[in-house]
């Protein structure tokens, strides 16, 4: 049994606890960084799929896990910042500025759709932002500055100077906004500002009975979410080169919350699992008739239960059933998972 | 002069006068005890001074300012700590998560700030140390080193009832508010409790005001006690006057027939 005895108090805060998860850290990242030159373009892809997902899961988690609130709207801040930095990029800003606005216009709209979680809870609030996440869509799809219905081609970012292929600087780039969104998020839990969020969460009675101003926290954690949804919008829009309203339909805000709650609700390590594994599974259930035998079955059962000739809806039954079991089973997510495996190889043999 | 002062302090909920032209006042040091039956209005004072709700008449002032009108947190940034009668704990947080919260008046860090938190040199971390070594204080204090790393909803009751103790303690405040701090606690528990409100007071210097149905504890640590019913007050002054004075025995037992 490893038993680690703190001796002051910065361990408290230490990104890493001891070596063992530095060790990990460097391994993975060595990974990451070396994959470009040993896979196809293609995995490249899913990877950037995976890291864009994980900032909107980083985002979603802080509002929903953390403070306790609930969107269903969050595909609109992803579409915001993706229309953002398209718009900016194609009036010939660099790339650090269409970014940063990305981020920027949608905190704004955050800290809008704020306003109603002041006054609303639960249901209500849910039904608020699901109303923001169907509008945006559809207002976007009218204006025909932004291509409307038919969408609108991602003018390519100048990455020459890297010297390198453009999917894999752009492979770079994405991988690295998320470790330092990643590292953010985790200081961000750890700080007052972070446990204050949480506070609301559990008692917003109690919160500010202790000084939590919760107008103030509330509208930040808003804000702070619809950021990170603003940034993966950038980062998706060049990442996919053309977009259109069509992308960021509802099912999208479903996807993200069922991304949080699979990988952990409350845990940055949860955000990131979820991602990697919803992503994965919704890129793999896609081909799910490849799979001998049982692939011919489950498109018979989909054409008999479900849409004729729409095999994607298999995808969606396993993701619902996959969110069943994890709330019945665990709902701490992967993450409570992990948490239990790494309990239980530190105590082993008790 | 008195630290703390509520005058004609009146609240309604519809017809019913939950609280019914009160007035009383805490010397700076003191310990005072509200108590009287159930429903006679004893939290509704509390939710009134700490903003939880707003009073229709009367005035509430803390070192001379006003406190009507103010949300909690103003409050607690006065000066005024509480803790709530059927705990009010961030229950999926650890002990010292929780009392770090109640240092959150005290910290400063923005989120510029945070991005430096994992160098032990940056001004986030350095906050954050102090803080916590602050909160290692009240961790010793209470006794709470058992409980340091457990989530609040793991504690037994009387340990929870002593975070939630160490939370307002944690806000440094001038007065605290105790809602029934004895309530549902065994003997044992309840007799280190009248030692934690006397050293609340004797050690840190805070004034307290306390609401009790344990007449013994009220007795025992009081140095003035008013008693009220249906929202108006029956009578005030030490623990022996009040206990032995006709209207509270009435209140409590009923009138002989």
């Amino acid at each position: 049994m490893r038993l680690k005895l703190k001796q002051d108090y910065f361990e408290d805060i230490e990104l890493f606890e001891d070596r063992v998860p530095i060790f990990w850290s460097v391994v993975l990242l060595g990974f990451l960084f070396a994959l470009p030159f040993f896979v196809k373009s293609y995995y490249l892809t899913i990877l950037m799929l995976m890291s864009v997902n994980a900032i909107v899961a980083l985002g979603l988690n802080l509002l929903v896990g953390n403070t306790g609130q609930i969107s269903l709207g969050h595909a609109g801040f992803v579409a915001i910042g993706a229309y953002t930095a398209v718009l900016l990029t194609k009036a010939g800003a660099p790339f650090i500025v269409s970014f940063a606005a990305a981020g920027v216009v949608a905190a704004l709209f955050g800290i809008l759709l704020g306003v109603p979680s002041l006054k609303l809870e639960g249901p209500y609030l849910a039904i608020a932002t699901l109303a923001f996440g169907l509008a945006v869509t559809v207002i976007i799809g009218r204006m025909d500055f932004l291509g409307g219905r038919m969408g609108v081609s991602v003018p390519k970012l100048s990455l020459k100077w890297t010297g390198l292929k453009y999917d894999t600087s752009l492979y770079y780039l994405i991988i690295i906004i998320t470790i330092l969104l990643t590292i953010f998020t985790r200081n961000f839990v750890k700080s007052r500002i972070g446990r204050a969020f949480q506070a609301i969460r559990d008692s917003d009675i109690a919160a500010s009975s202790i000084g939590i101003n919760l107008t103030k926290y509330k509208l930040l954690s808003f804000g702070l979410s619809a950021t990170y949804a603003g940034l993966a919008g950038a980062l998706w829009a060049f990442y996919l080169g053309f977009i259109s309203p069509t992308n960021f339909n509802f099912i999208l805000s479903i996807m993200f919350l069922a991304t949080i709650v699979v990988g952990g609700l409350g845990f940055v390590g949860g955000s990131i699992m979820g991602a990697v594994v919803m992503t994965f599974l919704n890129i793999q259930l896609e081909n799910i008739t490849d799979v001998p035998i049982l692939g011919s079955l489950i498109e018979k059962f989909s054409e008999a239960f479900m849409m004729h000739s729409a095999i994607s809806n298999v995808s969606w039954v396993f993701t619902g059933l996959i969110l069943i079991l994890i709330v019945l089973f665990e709902p701490m997510g992967l993450y409570g998972i992990w948490l239990r495996v790494k309990l239980y190889w530190k105590t082993w043999p008790f | 002069m008195a630290l703390f002062e509520i005058n004609n302090l009146t609240k309604r909920f519809g017809g019913l006068i939950a609280v019914d032209n009160l007035s009383f006042s805490i010397k700076k040091g003191e310990i005072f005890s509200i108590i009287g039956p159930n429903g006679a209005g004893k939290s509704t004072v509390f939710n009134c001074i700490n903003g939880l709700y707003k009073p229709e008449e009367g005035s509430i002032q803390f070192k001379g300012e006003n406190l009507i009108g103010q949300r909690p947190d103003q409050v607690a940034k006065m000066g005024i700590a509480r803790t709530f009668q059927n705990l009010e704990l961030f229950a999926h947080m650890t002990t010292i998560d929780n009392l770090l919260l109640g240092r959150h008046l005290h910290m400063k860090a923005n989120l510029g700030q945070i991005l430096g938190l994992n160098f032990r040199r940056s001004k986030a971390a350095k906050e954050e140390i102090t803080h916590r070594r602050k909160v290692e204080e009240i961790i010793d204090f209470l006794e709470l080193e058992s409980a340091r790393d457990q989530y609040v909803s793991n504690l037994p009751y009387g340990k929870q009832k002593l975070v939630e103790l160490g939370r307002a303690l944690a806000l440094e405040p001038e007065l605290i508010l105790l809602d029934e701090p004895a309530a549902g606690l065994n003997q044992e528990e309840r007799e280190e409790m009248v030692f934690w409100i006397q050293d609340i007071r004797d050690q840190l210097g805070v004034t307290v005001l306390l609401i009790e149905h344990n007449m013994q504890l009220v007795k025992g640590i009081s140095d003035r006690i008013l008693a009220i019913s249906f929202g108006k007050k029956l009578t005030e002054g030490t623990p022996a006057e009040v206990l032995n004075h006709e209207e509270v025995i009435k209140a409590y037992l009923g009138e002989v027939v």
